[in-house]
């Protein structure tokens, strides 16, 4: 990875593009490539501002058209379901530069891979906020950041980009190879956002004890069944995971669960059915993985109710 | 012959009215809505819709007017039996009391209280419009048997008071077919409808959640063959005849309409139910646990 990092693109301003887009400028000149052109307009025009952990406003520069940004590093920042016309559109675009995956689940690499042959950096994220506005994000949850080299790309290039993250305010870690803690997350995710989305609940003390924590654990079980059989060993437990977050006296509301109470389409394709689709091709049983992929797609089909 | 009606929502108030048109026959009806049971002294009990009928009784929410019964009728949701009975027992020292009530263990919270209790399944629905007015949507059989030691003779005597008033009732020797037939329907369906937000119909068209169906009949079946039970027939065929445009396509299952209306569920008593007796049996059944956690759930968040 030559490519400079003073210069950053980060595509896609929900919470999290928001989040890495207003404390990167801090350290590099950070552009954001939205979608709407009145979101680039609010921010070229007001800057963005971080609340909650952090309070301070960035200035930037927005944009609709990725021919008029440049930059070393290009952040695909949006939800895993957008993910696939954000890559068409910055196909042809960005020469030279890194990219790299935050989003949730498996397969994105994938997705963006098949629009160009930048380098590629894999991403997961812990961190979360709310987007209070086009121009406003509030940084809630501290958490990291896990970067790992994925295709034209080393170590020292995530560590670069891991070091690049710490030092704009946000946590972040670098890791020789991300697959043991990209599964780590997607056991976790696939569990926890699932039974959110079709519960209702936050992410509070039922997902780690009595009858709903039995399903958790069943489910974070079959979860890890498939990771043995990948031949992952996996960064970090994903019950463990699961009953220290419900610890932090803090209840997370997934974005799966945001997602459904907004009647918007949800993750749960990249996330849960990639997991049950990776637990099938690898021959193992996870009959209740399944389950949970189907409800929440069947979720999604009753919003045209 | 005097018999009481124990909870008179949709279907408590079916039995009621109808009955309530014997000559030989007197009906009381107990519910704890002083509301509706106002309006039923005041004007009877009215049906509309699949029946055109207007029923005159005693309704009261105290039960210590119920005078001594021959029959008792319990018709409340499954998580009311135990109060229900617990008030009302004491008019059915000498009688039989019988459940047409959703899911499993209603019976034994009966026999904790009362001498003889006849298991009961019911198909008929409705829905209350206002007080003392019942829309009666789905004419349907209801199958009583002996529970315990209860003479059969009672059974056919509470079917035939039923079937002369209007809704269709057979006494068979062993009711558990049909009873876990309706059980293994409602646990395999209304919580996927209550889960997704999905009528009947939309859930059965969609194949993955079909197969979900089936798992959960599945796990059913296997538990009602634990325990020898044979089932009147294949819940599957309840399932795909209910899915039908004509049918129930645009049913919103009893527990999608609870679950909107952030009201309690039955499902401890439906999937709940098959776990618990699943358990006893040493029949595993993950996907009914998984669905009743997950409901469970559902209602826990409504206290956040």
């Amino acid at each position: 990875m030559a490519a400079s990092l003073s210069r950053v693109c980060v595509a896609g301003a929900g919470t999290i593009g928001s989040l890495l887009a207003a404390h990167l400028a801090r350290v590099a000149e950070v552009s954001v490539l939205t979608r709407r052109e009145a979101h680039a307009q609010a921010l070229n025009e007001h800057g963005l501002r971080v609340s909650g952990r952090a309070d301070f406003t960035a200035t930037l520069r927005a944009s609709v058209d990725p021919a008029e940004l440049d930059a070393g590093l290009v952040i695909l920042a949006c939800k895993g379901s957008d993910l696939e016309p954000l890559a068409a559109r910055i196909e042809g675009h960005f020469a030279g530069a890194t990219v790299m995956t935050v989003q949730n689940g498996l397969g994105a690499e994938e997705v963006v891979a098949a629009h160009g042959d930048w380098p590629l950096l894999s991403s997961v994220t812990f961190m979360s906020g709310t987007r209070h506005s086009d121009t406003h994000v509030e940084y809630i949850l501290d958490t990291a950041t896990w970067i790992g080299p994925y295709r034209g790309t080393t170590p020292d290039d995530a560590r670069a980009v891991a070091d690049l993250i710490v030092a704009s305010g946000l946590k972040a870690e670098a890791f020789d190879d991300l697959r043991p803690a990209q599964w780590s997350k997607l056991i976790f995710n696939s569990t926890v956002n699932a039974v959110a989305a079709l519960t209702g609940l936050p992410h509070d003390f039922h997902f780690a004890e009595g009858q709903l924590g039995d399903l958790v654990h069943r489910l974070v079980d079959e979860g890890k069944a498939a990771a043995a059989a990948a031949g992952v060993e996996l960064w970090e437990d994903p019950w463990e995971m699961n009953v220290l977050a419900t610890k932090r006296g803090y209840a997370h509301r997934p974005s799966m669960l945001e997602d459904v109470e907004a009647r918007r389409p949800t993750e749960v394709e990249l996330i849960t059915g990639a997991l049950v689709r990776e637990a099938e091709r690898l021959g193992v049983r996870a009959p209740l993985q399944t389950a949970m992929y189907r409800l929440v797609k069947a979720k999604e089909a009753s919003y045209s109710e | 012959m005097r018999i009481c009606v124990v909870g008179c929502g949709a279907v408590g108030s079916l039995f009621a009215a109808n009955l309530a048109q014997l000559d030989d026959v007197e009906v009381w009806a107990y519910d704890t809505s002083t509301e509706h049971v106002d309006a039923i002294n005041a004007n009877g009990l009215r049906l509309s819709g699949a029946g055109e009928v207007v029923g005159r009784m005693r309704a009261t929410a105290d039960a210590g007017e119920l005078p001594p019964c021959d029959f008792g009728i319990v018709a409340t949701k499954a998580m009311h039996t135990e109060p229900a009975i617990r008030a009302t027992a004491h008019a059915f020292v000498d009688g039989c009391v019988a459940t047409v009530q959703n899911g499993l263990g209603n019976e034994e919270t009966l026999a904790r209280h009362v001498e003889r209790v006849i298991r009961g399944t019911t198909f008929p629905a409705g829905k209350i419009l206002g007080p003392g007015h019942v829309q009666w949507d789905v004419r349907g059989d209801t199958t009583l048997g002996p529970f315990g030691s209860t003479p059969f003779a009672e059974v056919e005597r509470l079917a035939d008071a039923c079937t002369r008033g209007g809704m269709p009732a057979h006494a068979v020797p062993d009711a558990r077919g049909p009873q876990w037939r309706k059980v293994i329907f409602n646990s395999a369906t209304n919580p996927v409808g209550a889960l997704t937000g999905l009528t009947h119909g939309r859930v059965c068209e969609r194949p993955d959640l079909r197969a979900l169906v089936s798992g959960l009949v599945d796990e059913g079946k296997a538990v009602a063959a634990a325990q020898g039970i044979e089932l009147d027939s294949d819940p599957e065929e309840l399932i795909d005849h209910a899915a039908k445009p004509e049918v129930a396509y645009d049913h919103k299952a009893s527990m999608l309409q609870d679950v909107e209306a952030r009201r309690p569920t039955e499902i401890d008593y439906l999937n709940g139910g098959i776990v618990r007796v699943g358990r006893e049996h040493d029949v595993p059944t993950p996907l009914n646990e998984a669905i009743w956690a997950l409901v469970k759930g559902v209602e826990a968040s409504w206290q956040q």
